[in-house]
């Protein structure tokens, strides 16, 4: 199964990639708030204003 | 110009989204009818199944699918960044490249040219077009995140960013081809090692597109549509995580009982069984957004979209993986169960999903508050279901009734039946499939009517980005 030789160092060097972003994000205070950014998404009103533009 | 969002770009992928939603769902229906009455084939080449039938997948997955993912992810990704897209110019390189490819597909495959790898039926010089539209894609789409106003990367972007890093892989890795003249190529893989490669990349891109990217706008556009915050913004994260760890060794179960080595099979069926679980995950998320909003679901058909399509995701998932177990795959292997897993995905879940979120963003992008009819909405929504439900139901019973008439044997170990004799069987059930697909194809024409209506004689939106204050 040659395929395989490449396929399994593939994946193996993704999760490696992944756990590495996880780890910068996480260092880097992106999931320190697991509440606020899901309000905020809500809050941002993206209909026109009433009167029109 | 850095005062407003980019909403020109979301606009013409939206468009373009109902647009190609009613040709490719067109054609699912013609070759429905074929297999119902192959005599609609008319004996002219270009019109029979096997060239319609990719042209069918493709127009579907990579002309309606992508290019609701475009015009989502390019709107979501400006909205909670709060900054204009990374770059106009290549934004609109990638809408005009992505309809090129996909022109060249309505033209070549027809014609009978394909590499004859499912899924990635393309050419070699389409094949290096379409790298070229997904490389823009990615510098417009991380370019935005980078130069982002808001500290917080907001869920659904990761399953974007996801999907677009994963497409870009899996395309260069099973496009690997040699190519012998200008519409002609080889794959330089061979024999097995090219069938694992391909299904590595299509269960993948199953994996990547169909449900990361869609799970992308399940994280902001049911939010938003219900006006709840997602349910548990915690959960949304982890099982981001956790499919991102775990997708991709599924592949293999597209070759159960083939040459692919036993071991190799097993654990294909491993991992597929272990993705219920992040699977579920996203959908018991979505779902429980609803809480305390349920009653919406009376008078908002946006919103009956959306949850209907969380629960035929639901379903699939729980599907999937079951249909992966070997002994299971003995029986539903080559029949039309798996035509019914699929269009569970892509009508239930894909499908919906798209048009619940197109439908949110077609009245901003106009200007306005709401669609021209919230009625005709509501008829999609029901004309669509019936469709759904008689598709699937129909290629449930045809694919366990045909998987039982080949393995049916005699006391002296022939088989029961023919194959042919099974095709006959399956006839009534073709035809329901195909009254399933019209009633799903129409409710596409009712939207692609709506989005008319909503659309003419109104210029793109202005919208203004919003003050720090949210930051």
């Amino acid at each position: 199964m040659e395929a395989l030789f490449l396929l399994i160092p593939l994946s193996v060097a993704l999760v490696f990639a992944a756990l590495w972003i996880f780890f910068r994000a996480s260092d880097d205070g992106q999931f320190d708030d697991l509440v606020g950014p899901a309000l905020r998404v809500v809050q941002d009103d993206d209909l026109p204003p009433t009167d029109q533009q | 110009m850095d005062q407003h969002y980019n909403y020109k770009v979301v606009k013409q992928f939206a468009v373009a989204t109902v647009v190609w939603g009613v040709v490719g769902m067109l054609v699912g229906v013609i070759i429905a009818a074929q297999l119902a009455w192959p005599a609609l084939n008319l004996d002219i080449p270009w019109l029979t199944y096997g060239r319609l039938r990719p042209l069918h997948t493709n127009a579907v997955i990579f002309a309606f699918g992508i290019c609701g993912l475009f015009a989502t992810s390019y709107y979501v990704v400006q909205r909670t960044c709060q900054v204009r897209l990374f770059s106009d110019k290549l934004a609109a390189f990638t809408f005009w490249g992505w309809q090129a490819v996909i022109l060249s597909a309505v033209v070549t495959l027809p014609m009978g040219y394909t590499r004859g790898k499912e899924y990635a039926e393309l050419e070699w010089p389409i094949s290096i077009l379409i790298a070229l539209v997904w490389v823009t894609y990615a510098v417009v789409f991380f370019g935005t995140i980078i130069k982002r106003r808001v500290k917080h990367i907001y869920v659904a972007n990761w399953f974007f960013a996801a999907y677009i890093i994963a497409v870009t892989l899996l395309h260069v890795v099973n496009g690997m081809s040699m190519p012998a003249s200008l519409f002609k190529s080889y794959s330089v893989y061979a024999g097995v090692q090219d069938a694992m490669i391909q299904w590595w990349y299509g269960h993948n891109a199953v994996g990547f597109i169909l449900t990361a990217g869609y799970l992308g706008m399940v994280y902001y556009f049911i939010p938003k549509q219900a006006e709840r915050p997602v349910y548990s913004y915690r959960l949304s994260i982890v099982h981001f995580w956790a499919l991102i760890f775990t997708y991709m060794w599924a592949g293999p179960h597209h070759l159960h009982y083939t040459a692919l080595p036993d071991w190799t099979q097993s654990i294909g069926m491993v991992f597929s069984l272990v993705l219920l679980a992040p699977s579920w995950g996203g959908m018991i998320n979505g779902m429980m957004t609803l809480s305390g909003a349920w009653h919406k679901l009376r008078t908002d058909p946006i919103l009956k979209f959306m949850i209907v399509s969380l629960s035929f995701y639901g379903i699939a998932t729980f599907e999937g993986p079951m249909m992966s177990v070997k002994t299971i795959n003995a029986l539903s292997h080559y029949t039309d169960w798996t035509i019914a897993h699929v269009h569970g995905g892509a009508l239930g879940w894909v499908g919906f999903i798209t048009m619940g979120s197109i439908y949110y963003l077609l009245p901003r992008l106009a200007g306005e508050h709401k669609m021209y009819s919230t009625r005709l909405i509501d008829l999609h929504f029901w004309v669509a279901t019936i469709g759904i439900v008689l598709y699937i139901a129909a290629m449930w019973i045809a694919g366990v009734m045909q998987g039982l008439m080949w393995r049916a044997v005699n006391p002296d170990g022939t088989l029961t039946y023919t194959f042919a004799e099974s095709v006959k069987a399956t006839y009534p059930y073709y035809v329901v499939r195909f009254s399933g697909g019209l009633l799903y194809l129409s409710g596409m024409c009712i939207m692609a009517y709506n989005t008319w209506m909503t659309l003419r004689n109104r210029d793109t939106a202005v919208a203004r980005i919003p003050g720090l204050e949210l930051a």
